[in-house]
């Protein structure tokens, strides 16, 4: 298969990115590891009645999408992607391949690990989670259930369980003292952009008239016998014990750096997220000729950004390929990159609001959970001479599983600049190969097989 | 907990024991709806484990699905009269084979 | 920054410098280590983990000499090296396995056999043919696939974690007194001699060259010519698995954990460490005809490593005749060699000449004037 555009993910920006390229004639192929387009923020948005004006601008964009002639295939898992512009993925348990002109990661953001003494016992999940649990299956708390950490994600997660009947039994503010006063310098920025502050405020007070206890704490431990049965916390000067059955946890979202790290992208340090993310231009183009990026995976911004970028980055590939003059591209585009500056404006507030919480995790706090890697080990194997994350996969088995680094490198990285006194951005993070996500041998011989039929080897 | 109101119509099986499931959703939802919270034990302590992320990302989801081991749950939407088993340690890809 | 003298430096942390480092240290030299820091090209990251006689120095008897040698010295050096981690390095010799798939390959299987056997000096150790039925015997419970005709065994032949040895090295060259300096490259290295790096000086009155890629840029600066171009090779590895295949081959084996890792392909003159959908497929469709149960197995990582490849693919060891006390030692089986280099070869330097078991490994083979 040949196309135009292959797009990564059918989220808020590979579907506006995919909407916009089949307005200019070009072919687009959409994959999503789901089952239905939307990505996190729009989960299920198909399959679920619309509640606010949001909902209903999703559910419009998504039917855009769905009339757009893009060709998308839902549960196809990509797992590599070659700088040249060969896609590969499973779908239905085959490997498939398709060749682009151009790639577009539109693959999102992933939850900032936050490693608390006990997170790996069946009960501890995110927030993240939680949502994904509502959204698709109506999920709602109830007995029990606590939030830990800070974030916009968790304070509307709260409003919406709470609208959709559940109960939640309290929320432990994990941030430190004085947020509010660093954000307020940049606070101008944040209200050209209003509309953010005014909904973080009232999802606020939705939970106070709730009545949901929110409790500024420290020191969050999850405890209990093969699940987790109660939470341990420091709190008002005293330490607190809680029953729970569910132990919710969120410091912010980071761009999901998988695939771009293993083709090779330049990556910048973010240093309001401190985080590492694509360098990516205005029209979303990488250190790549044929690699393009939008939404969250190119930086957070939001869904409206997303929406945004995505167009943005279609104008720009319609231009690349001949499909639409340099100057129109420049005048469709003019407004949305306006808008997107607009909408950016509120960042700065919220990374210094909601700036990521320290990670000082004690010695036996496991940090891979893949294998069962503590930080204790971590430190000891900076002592005999690891210097970054690599070597520290060689000599600890960190980042070596399935998940390869997604809910560990960020920590890894600041256990290991804490060791050795540097900056987080110093420490060279875990190099990435494909494939990105696992696929089974027998797909892998099986495209051996196809390439031998096509074209033998003298072996 | 995370609870629903209405039961859902479809049935899976867990361990052998009927669990109602919601069409659309994943299995990890279905089993998380019915309380089951560790899913397999690893391969590395035998600790117990389960949903983290739900979206595809930590691997802690997996279990045995219709014969076949490591499969991350929540990525896979429920279909009526699924087995599911908890998986205990590494997935036995030879008895796999054979079954 | 102030020089400190040492009786030898080494230059380069992975398999070769290692174990030459410890091996100095051990007997009582004041040693330095440079490494460079996390992103070095590491040969070492791409090593299989064999421990391997099998096949070697076809064509060149020295070396099937030097391997049975080094052979000879691994038991002592995996308790040592295990002592040091503080925990099971995974070594195990209990025989490695060549398999043959298909006839075409059990019958030139054979014929390599017996003609390693008839050279002069013989397979560095006993290799044994085994038809499907003898591999049966030897593997009651292994599933191999239908294509598996037979195989060669190397009785002493077996497999280690090459990062646990790694970290054994290190660990045992601290615990000897040595100086571990991680974290940079080497720029410069002097006659007298004096290495030079960033601010830093070190002097040393022996200087080891071990730098794999790294080699022939510094060798140059003690006037030895060594050729080495750097030949990729892509792993990867599955899940964890239960107990599936209980000897370790030459492109495939079962590790402690559980894992199986597969490799490995031979790409020449790439400076990359990409992984290529073409290679892995290979590697793929290869091993799911040993083991058919592996086709189900998830792949979870690969990895492409960069070996330091001679002309002729066997070790040089070069000893400067102009500067005295300057080697050089470069190979891609470090794994294998390690014993050896900690043992006879870091001894021999020490005492100021190359071993003769090496003496058939010189650049001068390639070069008259190479040292």
């Amino acid at each position: 298969m040949r196309v135009d555009l292959a797009v990564i993910g059918a989220g808020p920006a590979g579907i506006a990115a995919a909407t916009e390229a089949r307005a200019h004639g070009l072919s687009v192929l959409v994959l999503d590891e789901n089952h239905a387009p939307g990505g996190r923020i729009w989960q299920a948005i198909e399959a679920r009645s619309a509640k606010d004006d949001d909902d209903r601008a999703a559910q419009e964009a998504v039917r855009a999408f769905r009339a757009s002639g893009a060709e998308a295939r839902f549960g196809a898992t990509v797992w590599c992607v070659e700088p040249e512009g060969r896609v590969y993925w499973s779908e239905q348990g085959r490997a498939r391949d398709a060749e682009a002109a151009q790639v577009l990661i539109a693959t999102g953001a992933t939850e900032r690990p936050l490693p608390i003494p006990g997170w790996t016992l069946p009960g501890v999940m995110t927030v993240g989670a939680a949502q994904i649990a509502l959204k698709t299956g109506g999920l709602v708390p109830s007995g029990d259930v606590w939030l830990a950490g800070q974030g916009p994600l968790l304070l509307l997660y709260a409003t919406q369980a709470l609208a959709a009947g559940g109960r939640i039994a309290g929320v432990l503010d994990l941030a430190p003292r004085g947020a509010w006063r660093r954000a307020l310098a940049h606070l101008p920025g944040a209200l050209r952009a209003p509309s953010y502050l005014a909904r973080g405020l009232a999802w606020r007070l939705a939970l106070r008239r709730a009545g949901v206890p929110w409790i500024r704490a420290a020191h969050v431990r999850a405890e209990g016998e093969g699940r987790l049965e109660r939470i341990r916390f420091a709190a008002a000067g005293g330490i607190h014990v809680r029953p729970a059955s569910l132990l919710l946890l969120h410091d912010g979202v980071i761009p999901s750096v998988q695939i771009t790290r293993a083709l090779g992208c330049a990556h910048l340090w973010d240093e309001g997220l401190r985080c590492w993310k694509p360098a990516t231009d205005a029209w979303g183009r990488s250190s790549l000729a044929r690699i393009v990026i939008a939404g969250d995976g190119a930086g957070i911004g939001g869904a409206a950004v997303a929406q945004l970028s995505g167009r943005i980055a279609a104008l720009g590939i319609a231009a690349a390929l001949g499909r639409l003059a340099e100057a129109a591209r420049d005048a469709a585009a003019a407004p949305l990159i306006a808008a997107r500056a607009r909408h950016l404006a509120v960042r700065p507030f919220l990374d210094a609001l909601f700036a990521p919480l320290a990670i000082e995790p004690e010695d036996d706090t496991i940090l891979c959970r893949c294998e069962e890697v503590t930080a204790g080990r971590v430190r000891e194997a900076v002592a005999l001479g690891c210097l970054g994350a690599n070597q520290l996969k060689s000599f600890t088995r960190a980042g070596m599983g399935p998940c390869q680094g997604r809910l560990c490198a960020s920590t890894v990285a600041a256990v290991i600049a804490a060791a050795r006194g540097v900056a987080v951005r110093d420490v060279e993070p875990y190099r990435l190969r494909f494939p990105t996500k696992p696929l089974t041998l027998g797909e892998l011989a099986a495209l051996h097989e196809q390439a031998e039929a096509v074209e033998p080897q003298a072996s | 907990m995370l609870t629903r109101p209405d039961t859902g119509a479809l049935t899976i099986l867990f361990e052998g024991t009927p669990v109602p499931a919601r069409q659309g959703e994943s299995v990890a939802a279905a089993l998380l709806a019915a309380g089951i919270l560790a899913f397999r034990t690893t391969a590395v302590s035998g600790a117990p484990r389960g949903p983290f992320c739900m979206m595809g990302a930590c691997f802690d989801c997996l279990a045995v699905v219709d014969g076949v081991g490591g499969v991350q749950t929540c990525l896979v939407p429920v279909r009526e009269g699924m087995r599911v088993e908890r998986q205990r340690g590494a997935r036995d890809v030879a008895a796999e084979a054979v079954a | 920054m102030m020089a400190e003298r040492f009786d030898v430096a080494v230059i380069g942390g992975g398999m070769v410098g290692s174990a030459i480092a410890v091996g100095c240290a051990r007997r009582g030299a004041r040693a330095v280590l440079l490494d460079e820091g996390d992103v070095a090209l590491r040969a070492a990251r791409g090593n299989f983990g064999l421990v391997w006689s099998q096949g070697k120095g076809d064509g060149m008897p020295a070396y099937a000499a030097w391997t049975r040698e080094s052979l000879r010295h691994w038991d002592a050096f995996a308790d040592a090296m295990s002592a040091a981690a503080g925990s099971d390095i995974g070594y195990r010799r209990s025989g490695g396995l060549v398999f043959a798939l298909g006839e075409e390959e059990w019958a030139q299987r054979q014929e390599d056999v017996r003609r390693l056997h008839n050279q002069i000096g013989g397979p560095s150790t006993p290799v044994r043919l085994l038809d499907r039925r003898a591999l049966e015997d030897l593997l009651p419970g292994t599933p191999l696939g239908p294509r598996v005709l037979g195989a060669s065994l190397a009785p002493e032949d077996g497999h280690v974690n090459p990062l646990l040895l790694l970290r054994g090295m290190h660990a045992a060259f601290r615990a000897a007194g040595g100086a571990h300096r991680p974290g940079a490259a080497v720029d410069a290295v002097r006659p007298g001699f004096t290495v030079h790096r960033g601010e830093e000086t070190i002097a040393a009155d022996r200087v080891v060259i071990a730098a794999g890629l790294g080699t022939p840029r510094l060798a140059a600066m003690l006037g030895m010519r060594v050729d080495v171009h750097p030949v990729r090779g892509q792993n990867m590895v599955t899940e964890r698995l239960p107990p599936l295949l209980p000897l370790p081959a030459s492109a495939i084996r079962q590790t402690a954990e559980g894992v199986v890792q597969i490799g490995v392909s031979y790409e020449e003159n790439l400076w990359e460490t990409a992984t290529t959908v073409a290679e892995l497929a290979r590697m793929a469709a290869r091993a799911v005809q040993v083991l058919p149960p592996l086709a189900r197995a998830r792949v979870v990582r690969a990895w492409g490593a960069l070996r330091p490849m001679t002309p002729d693919r066997y070790p040089i060891y070069a000893q400067s005749r102009v500067h005295r006390g300057a080697y050089v030692a470069v190979c891609h089986s470090g794994v294998t060699l390690a014993a050896a280099h900690a043992g006879p070869l870091a001894e021999a330097i020490l005492a100021g000449q190359l071993p003769d078991l090496v003496a058939a490994l010189g650049p001068e083979r390639f070069h008259a004037d190479a040292a």
